[in-house]
């Protein structure tokens, strides 16, 4: 069952040499590495519910110089979401990019920001996590270059620099542990660190370089632009999973590895950039003129969400409560994912029906197009966190424990962030209920409509029914109380 | 685990995991509330032009729920409990239950939106975008459905918030910049409050745990020392209600909502939005509080002002309206507002009077918005200026418009009559003596905006022409469609009042909650 | 001790030359290069690390992690360079793809 993991990774590279050997057929190979790779995605997370957290060590070879790759119950959670992401946005693209041609250069790229994702959530050191963000990073920019048009170029040769800036900064950290500490493995790591300054050191450059990729506010200014100029799926991809990525990463590191340097005063000035995002985020969607550069604020904000969990985590001991903040933050990426991707699969529809993406105009196709519109919607409400989403039930988990822990403070940053967000998302919809005229008729397209509903409805519907097997995956109590005052947890 | 968490009676069983084998006490909830969601999500798929398709779905699905809904009340009245567990993540289930309470709410919807149907089917015809409108009139219904069931304040919530998505696209659905300014007023104002129920809901549940609803409530056991956090919590709940319930100074969307097309106006004021409201004060202070310790916190006795305040304000807003769909929401602002008076006043008395007046306000205002709506669509008439002499003109439809007129001023034996008798005489047992002046001053008030429309409806000359009528053909004064809904439902007004005290009754049932909810 | 202290100290200093000349330069090939710099940096920590004294062989992990390390960077400076030199060239717009 171990080997699943390098599968895991190796079959999408696989894929892409393949689709890049063979371009004619890059159409029905890329398709079947999509399909095989998700595949091997979902059978990790089969495996690891059935037996458990996987770790392998590549060829045999065990730390140091090898390569370990390593499954929990998170890791499972997020793998699952991703590779089902993942082939939803390869089904669109097979639609998307049929008129253009552009799918030979698509399917290659893409399998190889596949494989970094799938290898960087299940890394087991800090130079093999190195590693797959360079190969994240150069695939993801030359994916959002794909368009071909100045903005989207200039937009992404910035993504690159940054993303070479964040991976510097990163390495010199990883140097850093190696200096003090003599091992790059996390659960050695775990063993050796010790509060000081050159493990507060690593941790600052640590997470620097990753909460650049997160876009982490105020470190966010490269992805509006980056993502909104890219083609559609590789949007959804970008939005929903690279900076996905970034953020489990330094959620393991601070959780993991660094547990013991971490203090709750950094913590907090987390969740204080994270409550920035929340808000500059939703407020910079709630002005932005097209569909997909809203989207694309609309990611700073959701990943301010994710950080305001850092701080809650910090003060709450383990118990039921940390493992209710655990799958709650759980619940909010994962919903996140599927959302976010979703409405950029949706808005790249519209914007293909209606020639350009401005929100004031996208009446006639919004009403011409009920699937995406309705998915658009969909993904709205799980963006604003309305019920029965998992956001709805994420932000619920937040909320309680701010209460629990008496950091009533974060329940105002939230109400305000889900007030904006209601407010963007219904500016997109009353679009739909205009009179204008329509000007022309496009064709629907099954390959391009159903991925973006199908992955929207997750995050509001499916997820609801998810939520109970989650805690499990993960390890936790699903029977336990939700945290209450006095008397400690309930 | 404390007595709080485990109503008697009740086993916390996950019956939806329960293998598939779920018996009929746990289906019959669910039943209902597909039996308008199933069908609402195929309209959305149905094509334009299949009307008769739509129309069978529509009514296939109302009338199927009202035999469900028949089969809760007997088995309710003998004392059956209903109920459907459906854990979601530790310590929140999302609970189907049916007490007294719910299937008071769930039949008054039910019937309505049957009616309601019909007349949206013969409102609409030939208008465009149908399939969408019923789509989301079925959620709607769905939404209320499982506000009226649901079993906690989670599952209250979650139900709460769909109907806030599902009315949007209803109130915008003619798409007239003047529609879209309401539709993003309502959401403004109902997504705010919403945001505040949400947070009332959570922190109630880390300071007592996670807690069904249950008859006479379960906070008085808590410690004195979280009775402040209560009663800060019980603000944030009714604040976040009140805006859906219409409360002064939370009212302003109402008016502005306006907009909408006549069933969804007549769904908004007296099936859903407004009721559902009026429905969640009335569950926070019953079933969560408990009316008693409510009271014991000093918190009913502000709720009281506040509700009093709001009828007055209303009725004297009513008063300059010229706009007959507007001056008739003014009157709901302050109708509903008796429900609130009713729950906010100890004593059985006038909580029965609250009680049957959510099926009372119901009935006679869902008449005159349908009347309101036959005068637009069939003469063009929107302001009360215009409406000398349409009695002659429309006979039927005004008779029912003057039965849900004089309902609402209190004329016996209209049933809202019933309603403020009930008030009345629980607020002399409960020595609440300014009530009988807010009901009285309330009363000379609904007159002074009533009455007139009655004389010029039925006294004055008729104009030469109409603003803009309609011929449509037949015999009547109106589609058959449009004339027939109101005029039954103004006969039902009539009925409730006449037999108040027949089995089964909104009255009797009424009688039936207040019992249970003072343990008598 | 002492040259391995310096050299690491090189390293860091490296970065941070990089870093300002990074952030205070608006031409991308300028950037570009400061990034090499930066990276060069990490590689001369990653060096120093290594080493562990005259009569010790130097630890062959930071050695190997430099070498995978220059060609990530390799490879990241091409791609910049390309798109960079994409830039100097008249662009096909693909209305599809931009607004």
């Amino acid at each position: 069952m171990d080997e699943l993991l390098i599968l895991a990774v190796a079959l999408p590279i696989l894929g892409a040499t393949l689709t890049t050997a063979l371009p004619r057929w890059a159409l029905a190979v890329g398709l079947l590495a999509a399909l095989v790779t998700s595949a091997t995605g979902l059978a990790v997370t089969a495996a690891v519910w059935w037996q458990g957290p996987l770790h392998l060590a590549v060829g045999g070879w065990e730390a140091p110089l090898g390569v370990a790759l390593r499954a929990d119950g998170l890791t499972a959670a997020l793998l699952a979401m991703i590779n089902l992401v993942a082939l939803g946005i390869s089904i669109y693209a097979s639609g998307y990019f049929r008129a253009s041609g552009k799918l030979v250069h698509f399917w290659p790229l893409w399998l190889l920001l596949w494989a970094s994702l799938n290898g960087a959530f299940m890394s087991a050191d800090l130079f093999n996590i190195y590693v797959t963000l360079e190969v994240m990073g150069l695939s993801a920019a030359s994916l959002g270059a794909l368009g071909g048009s100045r903005a989207a170029v200039v937009a992404n040769l910035r993504y690159l620099l940054v993303g070479l800036l964040g991976s510097m900064t990163y390495l010199l950290g990883v140097a850093l542990v190696y200096t003090a500490y003599g091992t790059l493995e996390l659960h050695l790591l775990a063993e050796r660190i010790t509060a000081g300054p050159q493990g507060a050191a690593a941790l600052v450059l640590v997470t620097a370089g990753l909460a650049l990729k997160a876009a982490l506010f105020p470190l966010h200014f490269w992805l509006p632009p980056a993502h909104s100029a890219a083609p559609a799926p590789v949007s959804a991809a970008l939005s929903a999973l690279v900076v996905k990525a970034a953020f489990y990463l330094i959620l393991r590191l601070w959780l993991g590895p660094f547990a013991a340097v971490t203090t709750t005063s950094a913590a907090v000035v987390l969740g204080l950039l994270g409550a920035g995002g929340v808000v500059w985020g939703s407020w910079r969607a709630l002005r932005a003129e097209r569909l997909k550069l809203l989207a694309a604020y609309s990611t700073v904000a959701q990943v301010g969400y994710l950080f305001l969990f850092l701080p809650m985590l910090a003060v709450t001991p383990a118990g039921p409560g940390r493992a209710s903040l655990t799958a709650g933050l759980a619940l909010m990426a994962l919903s996140h994912g599927f959302a976010k991707a979703g409405l950029f699969l949706a808005a790249g529809q519209l914007q293909q029906y209606a020639g350009h993406d401005r929100i004031n105009d996208l009446g006639p196709a919004a009403r011409e197009h009920p699937a995406s519109t309705f998915a658009v919607a969909l993904a709205g409400v799980a963006l604003v966190g309305l019920p029965p989403s998992g956001t709805f039930f994420g932000k619920w988990l937040l909320i309680s424990n701010a209460f629990a822990t008496g950091q009533w403070w974060w329940v105002v940053v939230v109400l305000l962030g889900t007030l904006l967000a209601a407010s963007y998302t219904f500016r997109v919809l009353s679009r739909a209920f205009s009179t204008e005229r329509v000007p022309r008729q496009a064709p629907t397209d099954l390959r391009t409509e159903l991925p973006a509903l199908v992955l929207t409805a997750t995050a509001v519907v499916l997820l609801l029914f998810l939520a109970r097997p989650l805690w499990t995956l993960l390890g936790l109590d699903a029977d336990a109380a939700l945290p209450g005052l006095a008397g400690g947890w309930r | 685990m404390n007595a709080l968490t485990n109503p008697p009676g009740i086993l916390p069983g996950a019956v939806f995991a329960a293998g598939g084998l779920m018996d009929m006490a746990a289906l019959l909830p669910v039943l209902i509330l597909l039996s308008s969601l199933l069908p609402g999500l195929v309209i959305f798929l149905v094509k334009e032009e299949s009307r008769a398709l739509r129309a069978t779905l529509n009514l296939f699905g109302a009338i199927f729920k009202l035999m469900l809904v028949g089969m809760m009340i007997w088995g309710v009245w003998h004392g059956r409990v209903y109920e459907a567990r459906l854990p979601v993540v530790p310590g929140l289930e999302l609970v189907l239950h049916a007490d007294a309470l719910s299937v008071l709410f769930v039949t008054l919807s039910t019937l309505l939106w049957l009616i309601a149907t019909i007349y949206a089917i013969g409102y609409l015809e030939n208008s465009p975008n149908r399939s969408r409108f019923f789509g989301f009139y079925s959620l709607c219904v769905s939404a209320t459905m499982g506000i009226a069931l649901a079993g906690n304040l989670m599952t209250f919530v979650l139900f709460y918030e769909i109907l806030t998505l599902a009315t949007f696209p209803l109130v915008a659905h003619r798409g007239t910049a003047k529609a879209l300014r309401g539709a993003k007023l309502y959401l403004a104002y109902t997504m705010s409050g919403g945001a505040l129920v949400v947070i009332g809901t959570i922190w109630l549940h880390v300071v007592a745990g996670p807690i069904d609803f249950v008859e006479r409530g379960v906070l008085s056991g808590l410690p004195a020392a979280r009775h402040g956090q209560l009663i800060a919590i019980f603000a944030v709940l009714i604040t976040g209600l009140g805006v859906k319930a219409a409360l002064v100074p939370l009212h302003g969307w109402l008016p502005i909502a306006m907009v909408a097309p006549a069933p969804v106006s007549a769904l908004l004021h007296a099936v859903a939005v407004v009721k559902a409201g009026a429905f969640g004060i009335l569950r926070v202070i019953y079933d969560v509080y408990g009316v008693e310790f409510a009271a014991s916190l000093g918190l009913l006795a502000a709720l009281s002002v506040v509700a009093a305040a709001t009828i007055l304000w209303g009725s004297i807003k009513a008063l300059s309206e010229n706009g007959l769909k507007r001056r008739l929401a003014y009157s709901t602002v302050s109708q509903v507002s008796y429900i609130a008076l009713g729950a906010s006043i100890v004593g059985p008395i006038a909580t029965i009077g609250g009680m049957v007046h959510l099926v009372h306000q119901g009935i006679m205002k869902i008449t005159l918005f349908l009347c309101a709506g036959n005068y637009a669509e069939t003469l063009g008439i929107h302001d009360v200026s215009e409406m000398d002499g349409v009695g002659r003109r429309m006979p039927w439809t005004t008779l029912a418009f003057s039965v849900g007129a004089l309902g609402m001023i209190g004329f016996p034996p209209i049933a809202g009559f019933v309603t403020k008798w009930y008030l009345g005489l629980g607020a002399v047992t409960a020595g609440a003596y300014w009530v009988l002046l807010v009901l009285a001053l309330s009363t000379l008030l609904n007159a002074a905006y009533f009455l007139p429309i009655l004389y010029r409806a039925w006294f004055l000359p008729t104009p030469g022409t109409w603003p803009q009528e309609h011929d449509h053909g037949g015999r009547f004064e109106t589609m058959p469609a449009l004339l027939w809904p109101p005029v039954f439902t103004a006969l039902l007004s009539i009925l409730a009042g006449l037999f108040a005290g027949a089995p089964f009754s909104p009255l009797e049932w009424a009688t039936l909650i207040a019992k249970r909810e003072y343990g008598l | 001790m002492l040259p391995q202290a310096l050299y690491g100290a090189a390293g860091i200093l490296l970065f941070v030359i990089g870093l300002w000349s990074l952030l205070v330069h608006a031409s991308i090939l300028r950037k570009l290069i400061a990034i090499n710099i930066m990276g060069s940096g990490v590689f001369h920590v990653f060096i120093a690390v290594a080493y562990r004294g005259p009569a010790l062989a130097p630890d062959p992990v930071p050695h190997a992690l430099v070498l995978t390390g220059i060609v990530a960077a390799v490879s990241a400076t091409a791609l910049a360079l390309a798109l960079a030199a994409r830039l100097e060239q008249p662009t096909e717009r693909d209305p599809a793809d931009h607004g």
